[in-house]
């Protein structure tokens, strides 16, 4: 007997939503208000109190946010989740529902450069550290934890360096410690790897990048697998005991670990911080959520044509993709992430930090932009932008090279992006007299 | 809040205002292989509008201690010393699926210590498909599955839970795979065992309340009905397009379901 359930791709269509009750829309509304009439007295204290669901101010929850919140809280099968702004107000949104002043983080050194800075610089100045460890050695990671640690936090492809975490162990070191491992599943989404599935206990997006997938709207979503025993850790109190902001409700009393971190999250969290997602960028992120599959096999089948490209190219000096059989976490890749190591590339360009800047400064096609997993091919040369802020050792650790060039394989016909590759290594040499 | 039941302690939550014993008491009993979390769209009503409320954890369930007990008698005969544990003497008991064989069967050996019955997703028998029982027995992830399709009308497959961010298949089956090893299977194996219960409807004696899901699987709306029909002077209460989990698929109906009992009279 086999249960018959919605599967991933009916999911990313129908997930949390049915035809609107009012007006039978097929397409989720865009509830573009900031409040909610209550019917009585009643009635909004009921909503205050968690005596029912509902929607009170669109700074803690909305309609359309809360379709695209169960949508991929469904797809990850976590048991919920909180959309916000962006990919970083989930990151902080996730650490501030856990952590108080004296907390200890133990990262993955290769993470996105901006969460390298909330943990380095920004975090300390409120009494939270952060020991990084490179992705890879997972023992370090053991080592690092002290008895303030409370959370273990990586990608599973790193960033810019693409080395694949291994999620099985490095749930084993959080647990054993009796800490959550947060993910952050921005490069691979829920299509190519659910980290759940693999121990992790608390899974955040940029829904900005693949997820939507267009580019036009920022997001940022952390779900929650409700399998974390807060209780038996006993490390943490915002969870586990009584929260005066909130009529001293106790989570886990009320919520057990299925909700408690959802329902802090929201409660406090989007209350008090305010990292609200706006209703039409939710609108937007579902479109591309439909799809998600879809595009993400182009992505996939793009990146492995542009992959034998860059590997014949002269102009190249080395390339990673967890695809590769030579990245060292091939193996391991093709566990976690069977459909593919994502459409991340990166590769030295020969000629060092010069030629890659005439390389960025050819590419016709390819944009050059801040940004990764829009439908279009993106480039960019970490070292001098998204990773610009990071100090030499930072580098080093995160396995940073002047020559590094991140290309992000959109969705154009693949002919094409190779095409454009091409030309613009051939301006490259020319411009730096290379003689590749 | 924390009790000794037989000096073993159980937990279970008051719906979020500190337990009155003097109040009118309500005892919400969970089905197989869960806890007290999937009354919390209703216990905390409750709670919040002059009622005592313990939504508990049965023995070796969610948070409480304890072995767990080998059949629905046995469980039945451990309400009375859960109500004593919180200085109780009488109490509604709303139980769904095995909670309300439970509390079908507390009410009729026990009629001095249940003020009104509450029964969901109720029938008198239930009989669980070899399958989900030896899956469940093995703790195999499909029993989670089985139970979350089986236990969710077909909306409830879509999501669009009350609270916001929540879903609803994913949220359960991880609720049941949260459960210690063994748990749902001992709980299945309970129900499938359990066969007196319309002679127990014969002998309770309290107003009882049948609630039933329009679309559930697991315990159809006729058994439930033809539960409703050998106690005396029950009502029924149908919930539209609701399968078994209505509690938490349709939180509101079947809280109005419930305060339209509980609060009258």
């Amino acid at each position: 007997m086999k249960p018959k359930l919605f599967q991933f791709d009916t999911l990313s269509l129908h997930g949390g939503q049915r035809p609107d009750p009012t007006t039978g829309a097929r397409a989720v509304p865009i509830y573009q208000t900031t409040s909610y009439v209550f019917n009585d007295s009643d009635h909004a204290a009921a909503l205050f109190n968690l005596e029912q669901g509902g929607h009170i101010y669109s700074r803690i929850s909305n309609p359309t946010v809360a379709v695209l919140e169960e949508r991929i809280a469904a797809l990850e099968g976590g048991t919920g989740a909180v959309a916000t702004a962006s990919g970083q107000s989930a990151l902080f949104l996730s650490l501030l529902t856990l952590l108080n002043s004296g907390s200890h983080i133990v990262a993955s050194a290769s993470l996105y450069g901006g969460s390298i800075n909330l943990l380095r610089h920004t975090l300390p100045r409120f009494g939270i550290t952060t020991t990084f460890v490179h992705p890879r050695d997972l023992e370090g990671f053991r080592k690092a934890i002290r008895p303030e640690t409370r959370l273990v936090f990586g990608e599973v492809i790193g960033n810019p360096g693409l080395e694949i975490l291994d999620l099985k162990a490095a749930s084993s070191i959080a647990h054993e410690a009796g800490v959550p491992l947060l993910i952050d599943a921005t490069f691979n989404t829920p299509y190519l790897c659910r980290p759940f599935e693999w121990g992790a206990d608390l899974v955040m997006h940029s829904v900005t990048k693949w997820m939507g997938g267009h580019g036009v709207a920022l997001g940022g979503i952390v779900v929650d697998s409700g399998l974390f025993d807060w209780e038996a850790s006993g490390k943490f109190p915002t969870l586990t005991e009584p929260y005066a902001g909130y009529h001293g409700i106790n989570f886990m009393e009320e919520f057990g670990a299925t909700h408690a971190f959802t329902m802090r999250a929201r409660s406090e969290g989007m209350r008090d911080f305010g990292p609200a997602m706006s209703p039409q960028n939710a609108f937007y992120l579902l479109q591309g959520l439909e799809t998600l599959s879809v595009r993400m096999d182009r992505h996939l089948a793009n990146t492995e044509k542009v992959l034998a490209f860059l590997q014949g190219s002269e102009d190249v000096v080395w390339v990673s993709h967890p695809n590769l059989p030579e990245h060292p976490d091939h193996e391991l890749a093709k566990q976690q992430l069977p459909k593919g190591g994502g459409s991340m590339i990166s590769f030295g360009i020969r000629g060092g930090r010069e030629t890659g800047a005439a390389f960025i400064n050819a590419v016709q096609l390819a944009s050059h932009l801040a940004n990764v997993g829009d439908a279009k091919t993106l480039v960019i040369h970490p070292a001098t932008t998204t990773h610009a802020q990071m100090d030499a050792e930072a580098m080093e650790k995160a396995g940073m090279t002047e020559d590094l060039i991140r290309l992000s394989v959109g969705m154009e016909d693949p002919g094409d992006i190779i095409e454009d590759l091409r030309q613009a290594f051939r301006v490259a040499r020319k411009a730096t007299g290379g003689a590749a | 809040m924390k009790l000794q039941v037989r000096g073993v302690e159980t937990f279970a939550t008051t719906g979020g205002r500190p337990f009155v014993p003097e109040q009118p008491t309500i005892v919400f009993v969970h089905g197989a292989g869960m806890n007290r979390i999937v009354w919390y769209l209703q216990t905390r009503y409750f709670a919040h509008h002059g009622h005592a409320v313990l939504a508990v954890d049965l023995p070796g369930h969610g948070r409480s201690q304890g072995t767990l007990l080998g059949s629905v008698q046995e469980l039945a005969d451990w309400i009375p010393d859960l109500l004593d544990s919180a200085g109780v003497a009488k109490a509604t008991l709303v139980g769904h699926s095995m909670g309300s064989l439970i509390a079908l069967e507390s009410g009729a050996r026990h009629p001095d210590r249940v003020s009104k019955l509450a029964l969901l997703g109720a029938a008198s028998k239930m009989p669980v498909h070899p399958d989900l029982l030896e899956a469940a027995n093995a703790d195999d992830p499909l029993a989670y599955d089985l139970m979350m399709d089986w236990g969710t009308g077909p909306v409830g497959h879509f999501g669009r839970h009350p609270v916001p961010g929540i879903s609803l298949i994913s949220g359960g089956r991880n609720l049941l795979r949260m459960e210690n090893s063994g748990v749902l299977g001992n709980d299945l194996g309970l129900c499938n065992d359990y066969q007196s219960g319309m002679e127990s409807a014969t002998k309770v004696s309290c107003p009882t309340l049948v609630v039933a899901g329009e679309v559930d699987r697991m315990t159809p709306v006729k058994q439930g009905l033809k539960l409703c029909g050998a106690i005396s002077g029950a009502e029924s209460q149908v919930i539209a397009k609701a399968g078994h989990l209505m509690m938490i698929e349709h939180s509101g109906e079947t809280l109005a379901t419930l305060k339209g009992f509980l609060q009258a009279g």
